[in-house]
């Protein structure tokens, strides 16, 4: 028996950004902030784990950065195409509380993850302010709709071509310099959580941060995604996506995640001198 | 305790040098004549052993005589009646524990070969168009299985022929559990299990997959059907806590399994999962599963060992599947274990420990003993921990007021009820890692319980 999901809507928003809707209601109608889903796009997919970024009825959305074989033939997908299986939603909802102030930092293509959380830390009650960080202006998402979300949107490029020259960490420093912060949430690429959760660290205010590692079956079945959280491996699909931040490993989670790397890099050169032996059309994958 | 492997369980293997270098099936199974010759010499005993030792039942005297008498459908209406997975049944259940070890042939010679018969019989009927049982009229009860393996699909295969409406929730991308993600195709091929699900399924059992059940589906809505049967099987991987776990190349023998059996990393980089081929593998364990992996990483390529810390005698995996791990070129260390994973970045080796047999334990075999200062080291590439499993946590966790145990096993009572009154489990979610056909069993039993609980009610 084959499940399809339907894809609703599919653009590029960034340099190498996409995003995408999906229809699936068994996602959609239970997804919280902080939950991801497993796609596999046709019968010779891999499993691989996006995070939930938007709930609209039976649709929900994702955006991911094309860099491998599978995010770069998502990012050929258009609207009316199908993706096979769409498991979800899975992992641990993000532990949305009354804090008072809160803190969203996004770090490239995990500021997808930010405006969900950022929605319903607001809709606790909670003051929330974002900080939405990119190498340069042209991989900078989301702005709107951060700015919607967050009572206060704060924008960084580390070559200044838009908003603070700098880093979100330095802009992050900046608001804790000028109010109490009670609550930080951290998403973009592993060693920029690593450098960034440092700054809350000093004064001990509560950090989440989302890990990204290898998923297989995204259930807590197979140990592919395990990581190393206070001393303890936990599973990042079921004890996670989100762990406190100043008790990750995260030496430990780089180094998992380049454990693919020749196949990754062999994966995505296979697929693309396929893609132009077609003519840069359709896919037979 | 391990039984060894008579000619009739490899009789029909194919060559060495062919097998290792692929993952068809071994075991070619047996031919109409040498089926109907083993059939012949069936005893019909009056009261049949054999039975007894069957999980599910089946009539293992009365399909035989069919065989012999060269009614091959009969024979697997025979079958179906009691199991509707038996070319999953003939090929990997221990038969050697169960039926062909109660048969009363085996007290002298050699016990009649059922499993062979069994799967003879099914893959017969398989190529020869599949009939499909009897079902009752529709009752308009709702039941949600949860977990689509061998506890799941027996369940819903009983309860469905009951004339009940069945869900069937399975978190993955194909229905099967372990029979598709644990056991290597070259032991159990995988359109077997799809033709045999696909059986299940078209008796009106209706499956969702890729549905996580507590997340896709909120355990109140589970709830509101007319009963539950958790099949959620023992899917959690144990590690063994070694410094050095966590390093690249260390793999649970679940993920290892999963990456080749459900998404063909063997066939890499047509199929887009990977998984690491390394020169030199080490297996931690010695059930069926660490057999499993050692085969699966020869398969790759790799020169496998396999430490295993009792002595040979003890390896609690099949004796026919030892037999072939061994004939395939697995080296086996007994009496030893792992106590580190070597490596900076990558691991590079493992360094185990020689172990003393000290004093019986409970199980009646002797406690292993770490020998202090018997420190040895296994260069090698990739280790796989095939120590166990424990059962998914994940749903029934969620469930409010369900009563586990110490190893987070679900507590059933004798009819597989939880303390949820709806609610009752069978498989290795109650009773830890077992076999497919003790799955297979409980499932039966939960079934039988859940249309009694309706018809009283």
């Amino acid at each position: 028996m084959k499940s399809l999901f339907r894809i609703e809507k599919a653009e590029q928003i960034a340099d190498k950004v996409y995003q995408m809707w999906v229809k699936a209601p068994h996602v959609a109608h239970h997804a919280q902030a902080g939950q991801f889903v497993i796609f596999r796009i046709d019968e010779k997919g891999e499993r691989i784990p996006l995070t939930i970024s938007a709930v609209d009825g039976d649709s929900f959305r994702v955006i991911f950065m094309a860099v491998g074989k599978t995010t770069t033939h998502l990012a050929a997908l258009k609207t009316g195409d199908h993706i096979q299986d769409v498991a979800g939603p899975l992992g641990k909802p993000s532990d949305i509380a009354k804090y008072g102030t809160c803190v969203v930092v996004g770090g490239g293509v995990g500021t997808a993850s930010l405006p969900i959380i950022a929605r319903a830390a607001r809709a606790a009650g909670n003051r929330v302010i974002g900080i939405v960080g990119a190498r340069n202006a042209s991989l900078l998402i989301l702005e709107d709709e951060m700015g919607n979300a967050c009572d206060e949107l704060l924008i960084s490029t580390d070559d200044g071509s838009k908003g603070f020259h700098g880093f979100a960490a330095d802009l992050l420093k900046q608001v804790m310099a000028r109010e109490k912060v009670d609550c930080v949430w951290i998403i973009g690429p592993a060693i920029m959580m690593k450098v960034t959760c440092e700054a809350t660290r000093p004064a001990g205010i509560k950090t989440f941060v989302s890990l990204n590692p290898v998923m297989v079956d995204g259930t807590g079945m197979c140990g592919s995604c395990r990581v190393v959280v206070g001393g303890e491996t936990k599973f990042a699909c079921v004890d996670g996506p989100e762990f406190d931040a100043h008790k990750v490993d995260f030496n430990a989670l780089m180094q998992r995640l380049r454990m693919y790397q020749p196949e990754e890099k062999e994966s995505l050169e296979r697929y693309q001198a396929h893609v132009c032996a077609c003519h840069g059309g359709g896919h037979h994958a | 305790m391990s039984v060894h492997a008579t000619e009739a369980d490899t009789m029909h293997d194919r060559s060495v040098e062919e097998r290792v270098r692929d993952f068809t099936e071994v075991d070619t199974g047996c031919t109409l004549d040498e089926a109907k010759a083993e059939s012949e010499r069936c005893l019909q005993c009056k009261n049949p052993l054999c039975v007894k030792g069957c999980p599910v039942t089946i009539d293992i005297p009365a399909f035989i005589r069919e065989v012999a008498a060269g009614d091959i459908r009969k024979a697997a209406v025979i079958i179906k009646e009691q199991n509707m997975l038996p070319a999953i049944c003939g090929r990997v259940c221990p038969q050697e524990v169960q039926c062909e070890g109660q048969c009363i042939l085996g007290k002298k010679a050699k016990p009649i070969a059922i499993g062979m018969l069994e799967r003879f019989v099914a893959d017969w009927e398989r190529q020869h168009g599949m009939v499909l049982p009897q079902k009752k009229p529709a009752t308009g009860r709702r039941i949600a299985v949860v977990g689509a393996g061998p506890a799941g699909l027996t369940a819903s295969a009983e309860l469905a022929r009951m004339g009940h409406k069945v869900t069937l929730f399975e978190s993955l991308h194909a229905a099967g559990g372990v029979l598709m993600y644990g056991i290597p195709a070259f032991r159990l091929p995988k359109e077997i299990v799809k033709a045999e699900v696909d059986a299940v399924l078209s008796l009106g059992v209706d499956l969702r997959l890729n549905h996580l059940v507590g997340r896709s589906v909120p355990i109140q809505e589970l709830l509101n059907y007319d009963a539950v049967f958790l099949g959620t099987g023992a899917g959690l991987p144990y590690f063994m806590g070694l410094p050095g776990e966590n390093l690249p190349g260390v793999y649970s023998a679940n993920e290892f399994l999963t990456r080749v059996n459900l998404m063909h990393a063997d066939r890499f980089p047509v199929f887009d999962t990977p998984v690491r081929r390394g020169s030199r593998v080490v297996v931690a364990g010695g059930g069926n599963v660490a057999m499993d992996a050692a085969r699966v990483a020869r398969r790759l390529g790799a020169k496998v060992t396999l430490v295993y810390r009792r002595r040979e005698e003890d390896l609690p995996a099949r004796a026919a599947e030892i037999a072939r791990a061994k004939e395939e070129g697995v080296e086996f260390v007994c009496c030893a274990n792992p106590v580190r994973i070597l490596g900076d970045q990558v691991m590079t080796g493992v360094e185990c420990l020689r172990m003393e047999m000290c004093a019986r334990d409970a199980s009646g075999r002797p406690e292993p003993a770490l020998k202090e200062g018997s420190e040895f080291t296994i260069d090698a590439d990739i280790f796989i921990a095939a120590i166990g499993q424990g059962p998914n946590p994940l749903l029934i966790s969620e469930i409010p007021g369900l009563k586990r145990g110490k190893r987070g096993n679900v507590i059933v009572d004798d009819d597989f009820r939880t303390s949820q009154r709806k609610v009752y489990a069978g498989g290795d979610v109650a009773t830890g890692a077992a076999t497919v056909i003790l799955a297979m069993g409980a499932a039966k039993s939960a079934a039988q319980a859940i249309d009694r609980m309706f018809r009283q009610e």
